[in-house]
């Protein structure tokens, strides 16, 4: 099944004078080089990049594709990061010449289809939040939150009450709301968990008071769980003189269903790469635009999109808290997301929540009596299972798990995470997968529940079938090597 | 819907095996009035051939530059792009992956990002990169910041001909930690930084210097005496680059740059009404444990066999929440992954020749408009594939008119306070006919 030597670098194949690509001749009187760029300016060590043919780049991106899992070629139910289909009538739309090949410093009479475009997937997200103005601009959902602290920084700010610098985030908040919140310079207090698995009111209560400038909530959170308590913490949290933000990572389990705003956020981001289905790339790119409150529009980074009669201008909102990356954002994302919501309409959007809390559900039902199921109510979009009676009974871990599931051609669920759950197996199915691959998943769940019973050392030597074995992770972090030096 | 594959019998048969009649069961713990009662207020949904003839609708109410020919740049730069870059990363392996955080099954982004790691330290000449950033704006903030880190100082000098754009984005995040900025102006003449000016700061308050090389005007700046002041003081040096410039210029490794970034947009990512790109990342070995973003490094298995993994992750915000070096969990692989195949197709010689072609054909623009326009080039710096030109005109009613020729002209730079200012780009993209074109019909515009 494995190669023993795998894909070699483009480097190691490299051959002198070999090239992939061929430019017009040059058809310009030609002035030597150095009257244009003395030499004290020009590199005298040429960057080392391979020389090979067309094809064999073809062969070499080919050959790798190859050895990566994707959601086109199997099911991926990495919780908390919505891997669902991503359409490929979206992927036509994007590359449409009108949109891929136009500049950012166009005047704007000649891109109103862009701005008319990131006008309405602007309204069309505050109306999913139920919430008033948007901005395109963050460029993933990290960005997002950081935009969004900002913003709630400039309005404490503007109120004199800049001396606010304590954001809470629960226990089983994402890694970025902390890492969001200390690069905005607030202090991170943490708030614990309550035994349903939300927010513990009383310990929020206690830590609320004179300095609290915000609570940034994922709901549902990533247990999978919608707050119970929601009404009551976002009063408590208003009547502190704090503002509530919405982590929107979760929101393919609510759309409408029931909104952020309606609730009492006032500033949600949504990660367009999840629950609009653009496609993740491997890392990126992805989009976090976030909506806002009436109150909290001023404050917006610059430029956003607005109408007037019938033309759509770039303007700057009053008390902008400024630019927060080049240009508007991740734009050819946002056609991906806008083809999408065009493509499911309200009717449809709200089937996509439904079907992804049935399946989610369905999975959970099925999967609770062979590991152990923390909190047994009913999720939403994902559910968090524990490894630990498989840790406890068999000495099999949820890392071994998660390597065999490779094996069965599956992705590996996200793991150890929330950090609330001991060895924390986190499952998000989606609704574009059918009822057979559930099925199927179930199945190799109860295998491998099976053979960590039977045969756990199997297990932690797991992956046997993939292109390479557990690599050494150790290694890699003491000993880095990150480049081809040849 | 059709990405929805749940048929009634399907949803049935599983609310039934939950011992459930109805999905509102499934969302009973949500607060009764918080459940919308009411439909979203949102168009209806469009079949696949309906929603194609909207976008195409869209897309056709803007003026896109494969019918109208470019000179402008300004941080987004109309290359040419192999065939192949598109077809390769619309592979759905690439497409349709998340983060490699399972290496075993994710060696071909992990390896592809290894790759172009590789590529970046290369064309930086620095020994590390990462996996890349949002984009030149945010990679340069996020690197202005690693300097205060590393240097336990917090005045950042920028240079005035830094791009507007990127001196915003530094703002917000630099002021929001408490990081101050004093500006370094440029010469008036040259367009280049006013060294007398840095050599009245004190070095030793300062974490780093940020140089952009080109710098907003095009003009190539003279490092060298920058490098030795900021170093001599213990700071460090920040080079904001242009890739394709790195084909000819000398590199930050040359200058002795700490850290390095750039916008990847021009290496084989189409222009997109400005995003996205990517932000490129490089630094030195000393700084690597320091450095934002995922990281790529190589390692094996059991049986001794040569992989990838994400790794220095102890830097990161899902280990290190509040503790991590940044907030930034995703990075934009694939643009990485287009900006790899981009410059594996173009190969060591075609890659100087991309950069050459810039060269030879911004120069013949400049010299044309100084010869036989009335508008006059305004610094005397030499320059990549950008230049200033100035004169006493409307360049935004000047552009309205090359509209109605085919062309998009330069960037007017009165939206960046220089009124009477516009910016050319010419890449290889452009002909010498089109350039002869635009002088011609330049030519015949003055007032």
């Amino acid at each position: 099944m494995r190669n023993k030597t795998g894909v070699p670098l483009l480097f190691e194949v490299s051959s002198p004078g070999r090239r992939g690509y061929r430019l017009p001749d040059l058809d310009v009187p030609e002035v030597p080089l150095e009257e244009l760029i003395p030499s004290q300016f020009q590199r005298q060590q040429e960057p080392k990049l391979p020389e090979v043919s067309e094809l064999e780049v073809v062969r070499h991106f080919t050959q790798l594709s190859r050895l990566n899992h994707g959601v086109d070629v199997g099911f991926y139910p990495l919780g908390s990061c919505t891997m669902k289909y991503n359409p490929r009538v979206n992927e036509d739309a994007a590359a449409l010449p009108g949109f891929s090949a136009i500049h950012p410093y166009q005047p704007e009479e000649t891109v109103q289809g862009a701005l008319k475009l990131m006008y309405d997937l602007g309204s069309y997200l505050a109306e999913l939040a139920g919430l008033h103005a948007a901005t395109l601009q963050p460029a993933a959902g990290a960005h997002g939150e950081l935009t969004g602290l900002w913003i709630m920084k400039a309005y404490h700010e503007a109120n004199g009450e800049g001396h606010r610098n304590e954001v809470i985030v629960p226990d089983t908040a994402h890694g970025t709301n902390p890492a969001s919140a200390m690069m905005a310079d607030y202090k991170v207090v943490e708030v614990p968990s309550d035994e349903r698995g939300g927010v513990d009111v009383e310990a929020l209560k206690k830590l609320l008071g004179p300095n609290t400038a915000g609570l940034m909530l994922t709901n549902p959170n990533t247990l999978g769980l919608f707050d119970e308590n929601i009404c009551t913490i976002a009063e408590l949290v208003h009547d502190a003189g704090g503002l509530l933000y919405y982590d929107g990572a979760n929101a393919n389990a609510i759309m409408g269903i029931a909104r952020p705003g309606d609730t009492g956020f006032d500033i949600v981001h949504f990660n367009l790469h999840k629950t609009f289905s653009t496609p993740h790339g491997g890392g990126g790119p992805g989009a976090g635009p976030i909506v806002v409150s009436e109150k909290l529009a001023p404050f917006l980074p610059w430029p956003v999109v607005d109408k007037e009669g019938d033309k759509y201008v770039l303007k700057k909102p009053e008390k902008s808290i400024g630019r927060v990356k080049s240009f508007y954002g991740n734009f050819s994302v946002l056609v991906k997301a806008y083809a999408y919501i065009r493509s499911h309409g309200p009717d449809g959007l709200r089937q996509v929540s439904e079907a992804a809390v049935i399946n989610a559900n369905y999975l959970m039902h099925h999967l609770k009596e062979l590991y152990h199921l923390p909190y047994d109510r009913y999720c939403k979009h994902e559910f968090v299972l524990s490894g630990k009676l498989q840790k406890q009974n068999h000495g099999v871990r949820t890392l071994d798990i998660a390597k065999r599931l490779l094996d069965y051609g599956i992705h590996a669920p996200t793991v150890y995470f929330p950090l609330t759950v001991d060895e924390a197996i986190m499952i998000e199915p989606t609704e574009t997968e059918t009822k057979e691959t559930l099925d199927e998943f179930i199945s190799v769940m109860r295998k491998i529940a099976d053979e960590a019973e039977a045969d756990p050392e199997m297990l932690h030597s797991a992956p046997h079938v993939t292109p390479v074995g557990r690599l050494d992770e150790a290694r890699a972090a003491r000993q880095p090597i990150l480049r081809w030096r040849g | 819907m059709r990405y929805i594959p749940m048929t009634e019998q399907d949803r049935q048969a599983m609310l039934a095996s939950m011992g459930i009649s109805s999905v509102d069961e499934l969302f009973s713990d949500i607060p009764e009035h918080l459940r919308m009662s009411e439909k979203l207020n949102l168009p209806p949904a469009l079949s696949e051939a309906e929603l194609m003839r909207h976008m195409r609708e869209l897309a056709g109410a803007n003026v896109n530059l494969t019918e109208t020919v470019s000179f402008m740049g300004g941080g987004v730069y109309d290359h040419l792009i192999p065939s192949i870059v598109k077809h390769l990363i619309s592979r759905g392996e690439f497409l349709t992956a998340y983060t490699p955080y399972q290496a075993e099954i994710s060696q071909g982004v992990l390896q592809s990002i290894f790759e172009y790691q590789t590529m970046i330290a290369e064309l930086t000449g620095m020994d590390a990169a990462n996996a890349s950033m949002y984009d030149g704006a945010t990679a340069l903030a996020e690197a202005a910041l690693m300097a205060c880190n590393a240097s336990r100082r917090d005045v950042v000098v920028l240079p005035e001909n830094l791009h507007p754009e990127w001196k915003e984005v530094c703002e917000i995040y630099l002021s929001n930690q408490d990081v101050q900025i004093k500006y370094l102006p440029y010469d008036e003449e040259t367009g280049t930084i006013n060294h007398t000016v840095l050599r009245e700061l004190n070095p030793k308050e300062l974490a780093c210097v940020v140089v952009q090389q080109p710098n907003f005007f095009g003009l190539i700046e003279d490092v060298d005496p920058i490098s030795e002041f900021i170093h001599e003081g213990g700071g460090l040096l920040v080079m904001a680059v242009d890739p394709i410039s790195l084909g000819l210029l000398k590199s930050p490794g040359e200058y002795g740059a700490d850290i390095v970034v750039g916008d990847g947009q021009s290496l084989g990512n189409p222009m997109s009404f400005g995003g996205p790109s990517l932000g490129f990342f490089a630094t030195t070995d000393k700084l690597v444990r320091r450095m934002p973003g995922r990281i790529v490094g190589e390692t094996v298995d059991g049986d001794g066999r040569r992989g990838f993994v994400l790794t220095l992750q102890t830097r990161e915000q899902h280990i290190r929440r509040e503790k991590a070096t940044s907030n930034i969990c995703s990075n934009q692989a694939l643009n990485a992954l287009a900006a790899t195949i981009y410059l594996s197709a173009l190969g060591k010689e075609g890659f100087r020749e991309v950069a050459y072609q810039c060269v030879q054909k911004a120069a013949y623009l400049k010299k044309k408009i100084a010869e036989e326009t009335p508008f006059k080039v305004k610094f005397s710096a030499p320059s990549f594939r950008e230049f200033v030109v100035t004169g006493d005109v409307d360049w935004e009613e000047i552009n309205r008119k090359l509209l109605d020729e085919g062309f998009l002209g330069g960037l007017p730079l009165n939206r960046f306070g220089l009124p009477n200012d516009v910016l050319f780009a010419v890449t290889e993209a452009r002909t010498k006919a089109e350039i002869d074109r635009l002088v011609e019909l330049l030519g015949g515009m003055s007032r």
